[in-house]
């Protein structure tokens, strides 16, 4: 049964991300994106990540899609060229590292056994939002805080990026 | 857990090959930036499964830290992508060619 699960939710993202490179139309692509965030989703529910299920769809699909989608429909683009004339480049590296993670893959002992370090932090019985919360707010606490400042340079960055020259406006009228 | 890790790093692996040809090999920007997402998720998948594997959550702080960067980029990018915009009238990446030697 979990291995049914799994096989679905690897195929869903497989079958999605390809597509979100390979169909023409920007808006299709974002869509495709869009089920495969949710199909990540559904494999960090099988996985016992259930806080990062529910901030996957919440931040993923919910705010980072949207954000594209109005990108989208903001710039009136046309149907361009498919593909850069960069292609060889990018099947060389492609195959590269296609053929890098099949030898990896094939190489024997690759699954050692979990190394027990005395420091593992289990998801006990209070479930795994309070386990995360636990150590978000004592181990990692100063990256936490990092974060939060990383969110408020991108913000003010962002404005600053998007907003219009005041020169020009003011020239405008 | 019934379902090996090699499984886990197989997937995320094809998702990542997939961001890494679809950065490389298409023009439109927003489908660039669509393509880095894929990557991020890729390892993100990769950190939840071994988190799982070892016991440990930091695996799934880490993946907590990974969102707020793709979320600072994502912000950053597409405000990026309007001001070519504004400055140019197109998204194809073969028309900015400033920076080329």
């Amino acid at each position: 049964m979990e291995q049914a699960f799994f096989f679905y939710f690897a195929f869903v993202i497989a079958a999605a991300s390809v597509l979100v490179i390979a169909v023409r139309n920007p808006i299709y692509s974002a869509m495709a994106l869009l089920v495969m965030f949710f199909h990540v989703a559904g494999l960090y529910v099988t996985l016992h990540a259930e806080f990062l299920a529910a901030v996957q769809i919440i931040v993923y699909a919910g705010a980072i899609l949207v954000l594209y989608l109005f990108v989208v429909m903001l710039l009136n683009m046309r149907q361009d060229d498919r593909y850069h004339r960069q292609w060889p480049m990018a099947a060389a590296v492609g195959l590269t590292l296609f053929i890098e993670a099949v030898i990896l893959t094939a190489m024997k002992g690759w699954t050692a056994p979990p190394v027990a370090t005395g420091r593992e932090t289990t998801v006990g019985e209070a479930g795994n939002t309070e386990a995360i919360g636990d150590v978000l707010y004592s181990t990692y606490l100063f990256p936490f805080e990092v974060a939060s400042l990383i969110l408020l340079v991108a913000m003010i960055g962002a404005i600053i990026l998007a907003k219009k020259d005041p020169e020009a406006v003011n020239s405008e009228g | 857990m019934t379902i090996p890790l090699s499984y886990y790093l197989l997937l995320s692996g094809i998702v990542f090959l997939t961001g890494v040809i679809g950065v490389l090999l298409r023009r439109n920007i927003i489908i660039i930036l669509l393509s880095v997402e894929l990557m991020l998720n890729a390892t993100n998948i990769n950190f939840v499964a071994f988190s799982q594997y070892f016991h440990d959550v930091g695996g799934q702080v880490f993946v907590f830290f990974a969102l707020t960067v793709a979320a600072a980029e994502v912000a950053v990018g597409l405000a990026i992508i309007i001001a070519l915009y504004r400055a140019k009238s197109t998204i194809n990446i073969d028309e900015f060619q400033l920076l080329k030697w």
